[in-house]
């Protein structure tokens, strides 16, 4: 259970309140169920990268809090993992290396983190490239190994920030596709932010539309498309390209 | 930046200017300042009190540094020190651009000289100062020659590097429009190359100054170098470190210099790779 | 890779053809024709040019042969090595430690940066007498400047590398849950080692210059005493037999640098080295 409350974020000048600053979210509330899939969705500036590093304990609020679980919390925790969009691994160690790092720091014996890791780069489809390093593999499989590392700490909630957008368009489209088969094994409720209409609507179960200067909160939609939604063809749905047009227009008003 | 009116609604309802709170690391150039201070002041007090001759301190030398600039002497010393400097750079400035570039282009000149160009930039070029105190003298012949050779090696290998590096991109950009070898080289390849050059350059002023500097002390004769040995073996450890701040300086303008000729002559690249 | 199938094609299309030889396929040729070229030049003029000036590649090898068997190489070689491992080992870890310090905290930076500015500006031979002056002629003297000579590229390489590590880097650090001491030793440090082995590559080929220089105006023991010595007894070959000898160490460090640095920070290309 994730709720913000009345959150409010100013950039100010070489950090001066006494210069100008930059509205980045004003009065943003919002309430996320367990096992929710949740996107944010809007143009670059809207804040919605902001919002969800501030849930992520990484950039302290100006205004607002932001509670887990019945708990306000404003530094990261174990209950929240991050999932970056340029991947953030650290290029000297091994791919399961990197998957192990969560654990390596929460202090997981060697043994174990090793078979949880092994087992979580099972399940996003990178058996076999234990050791290779982040260089020697695409895009894609990097943002994989991204993902079981987040996932590899089992929190509750999962933050992704834009995670396909370095991605190409092919690949991107796999790696929506293996998410969702992902969190549908997983007990995680997942906060996404993407700028593109078809992918919050494809994997959502809820698109919140935010809008820029303020950043704040234009609407939220419901979407009630069926799951699984890698069966069959969702997008040719006549209800996709509602959602799609409604949405497109939430953006522009 | 021009805020619209509900930012402006915004900023003004969520009412966030308080007094900042003071942090030692918004105020960096202060802290700077304060370092800087606070060491010149312990320096003063201990090197009183401690045997001035073993580290002296800042008044005495900044009297020294007075005292010295005005005789003859030393301005006859520090000039010729920075005449042979001037020769010994020049002389290597030339030969090494030229080497540079004739390896670069042709494969053989490359393959023919490399070895030696590899040994002996290897070679810490200081060690050969009593070799060419056998063969030079004492006087300022050798001296050039030590110059020279310190300072050869950064340029060539430099000059080279650029040569070499050159995008084979903007090669192709030159056989598209139909140049032909010749301008290929002197069109693309050099002007590409400059930045290289001139990252050379300032590596091998640097290497020459240590060079001289190294020469003159060994030798003990002429120049700022035999200055610093003379003061430092009569313990006149205040007009030491004249010389050795006058060096710092002639340092720090010379590097800046080139930097500033590298920024108007090849400003289009910013290279940190020396060799 | 060229696969079965590929073969059959090329070989359908007649592309298979003898290559034609070319010397420049042999660099190794070329290079060694050259340097066998120039030994011979250098045997047959040296016999005929003063002996005590010039000797002749035979001499040098035989000079090689006897300083060798009496153990006098072998000796000074370990004396000089001694100084080198102490001087540059403790300007790694302190250069190091130091450095990560600077790169990560902007107050110990603007504590320390105007000072280590000026030492560094300063050439570092100029400072050898003053410290003969505190420590003397002997083995601290030269550990102490050797110190001197390789601190500073390695200090400010790594400082470098400490405060460009990607801010993402560290970030992923903390969103998962690593103290500050963690994110240090797991993400600052090996994201810095690209540079600190630039830092080294430098310091090493410095180091060496230190060690010539501090056994050189110190002339007591290590190879750059003996330089000093033979020069004064006029024994050229000797001579000759140290410089080949630091040759070879100069290579030797170079190539153990890069193959540390390949082992080390293989993952990143890194070319950027300051000073």
């Amino acid at each position: 259970m994730l709720e913000v409350r009345q959150l409010s974020k100013v950039f100010f000048e070489q950090n001066d309140p006494r210069k100008p600053g930059l509205v980045a979210l004003y009065n943003i509330s919002l309430s996320i169920r367990n096992n929710e899939f949740v996107s944010l969705l809007g143009p670059s500036g809207c804040g919605k990268t902001t919002l969800i590093r501030i849930v992520a304990g990484l950039l302290p609020a100006d205004r607002g809090e932001v509670i887990v679980n019945g708990q306000g919390v404003t530094a990261p925790g174990r209950e929240r993992c991050m999932v970056f969009q340029q991947f953030g691994l650290l290029p000297w160690r091994t791919v399961l290396s990197n998957v192990e790092f969560g654990l390596e720091i929460e202090g997981t014996p060697k043994e174990e983190r090793r078979q949880i890791a092994e087992r979580y780069l099972e399940l996003v489809g990178l058996k076999g490239f234990e050791n290779y390093y982040p260089h020697q593999i695409s895009g894609g499989m990097q943002q994989r190994v991204g993902i079981a590392r987040a996932l590899s700490k089992k929190p509750d909630i999962l933050l992704m920030d834009e995670p396909f957008g370095a991605v190409d368009a092919q690949t991107r489209e796999q790696l929506q596709e293996e998410l969702l088969k992902i969190w549908a094994q997983t007990d995680t409720t997942v906060v996404f932010v993407t700028h593109s209409i078809d992918e919050a609507v494809y994997l959502s179960d809820r698109v919140v539309v935010m809008h820029a200067r303020p950043g704040r909160i234009k609407e939220e939609v419901a979407v009630d498309l069926p799951r699984p939604r890698w069966e069959g063809d969702v997008k040719a749905d006549p209800r996709f390209a509602q959602l799609r047009s409604h949405l497109r227009e939430s953006l522009r008003g | 930046m021009a805020l619209n009116t509900l930012e402006q609604q915004a900023l003004a309802q969520l009412d966030l200017s308080e007094v900042k709170p003071f942090r030692l690391t918004d105020h960096l150039s202060f802290v700077r300042g304060a370092s800087v201070v606070v060491v010149l002041s312990l320096w003063e007090i201990f090197g009183r009190q401690v045997n001035p001759l073993f580290l002296s301190y800042p008044s005495a030398i900044a009297r020294a540094f007075v005292q010295l600039l005005e005789t003859r002497e030393f301005e006859r010393q520090a000039l010729g020190s920075l005449q042979v400097f001037a020769v010994g750079l020049i002389a290597a400035l030339i030969l090494g651009i030229a080497l540079g570039l004739l390896m670069g282009r042709y494969r053989l000149a490359e393959y023919l000289l490399d070895p030696y160009v590899y040994a002996l930039d290897a070679t810490p070029r200081v060690a050969l100062i009593p070799l060419l105190l056998l063969w030079f003298g004492l006087g300022t012949s050798s001296k050039i020659a030590i110059v020279f050779l310190s300072g050869l090696f950064p340029v060539l290998m430099n000059t080279f590097a650029g040569v070499r590096t050159v995008s084979a991109q903007l090669v192709d950009i030159g056989r598209a429009y139909g140049a032909r070898e010749g301008k290929i080289f002197t069109k693309i390849i050099l002007p590409a190359a400059l930045p290289f050059v001139m990252a050379g350059i300032r590596l091998a002023v640097g290497r020459a100054l240590i060079g001289i500097i190294t020469a003159e002390m060994f030798t003990a004769v002429t120049g700022l170098g035999a200055l610093l040995i003379r003061y430092s073996s009569a313990l006149a450890t205040d007009k030491f470190f004249v010389p050795v701040i006058l060096l710092a300086l002639i340092g720090v303008v010379l590097s800046g210099g080139v930097e500033k000729l590298q920024k108007r002559l090849a400003p289009w690249k910013e290279t940190e790779r020396a060799l | 890779m060229t696969g079965a199938s590929d073969e059959k094609l090329i070989d359908e299309l007649g592309l298979r053809r003898e290559h034609r030889w070319s010397i420049y396929d042999h660099p190794n040729l070329i290079r060694g024709a050259s340097v066998a070229v120039f030994l011979v030049l250098w045997e047959i003029y040296g016999r005929r040019i003063d002996p005590i000036l010039f000797t002749y590649p035979t001499a040098v090898a035989v000079a090689f042969w006897k300083l060798l068997v009496s153990g006098e190489l072998i000796r000074q070689l370990l004396v000089s090595l001694s100084a080198l491992a102490a001087g540059f080992g403790a300007s790694l870890v302190l250069g190091v430690i130091l450095g990560l310090a600077m790169g990560r905290s902007r107050l110990a930076e603007a504590c320390l940066e105007p000072h280590i500015n000026a030492l560094y500006a300063t050439p570092q031979v100029a400072l050898t007498p003053l410290l003969m002056m505190w420590l003397g002629l002997g083995f601290s003297v030269k550990v102490a400047v050797i110190f001197l000579f390789a601190f500073f590229p390695i200090l400010i390489n790594t400082a470098s590398g400490a405060k460009y590590v990607s801010a993402s880097m560290v970030e992923v650090g903390r969103a998962y849950l690593a103290p500050p001491r963690q994110i240090l030793f797991k993400i600052v440090f090996p994201a810095a080692l690209p540079f600190i082995m630039a830092g080294v590559r430098l310091a090493i080929g410095r180091a060496l210059v230190g060690m010539v220089v501090a056994e050189l105006f110190t002339a007591i023991t290590g190879l750059g005493a003996m330089l000093s010595l033979y020069g004064n007894i006029f024994e050229t070959a000797k001579m000759f037999v140290v410089i080949i000898v630091l040759a070879l160490l100069g290579i030797g460090s170079i190539h153990a640098t890069q193959w540390l640095e390949r082992r080390l920070a293989g993952w990143k290309e890194t070319e950027r080295a300051v000073g």
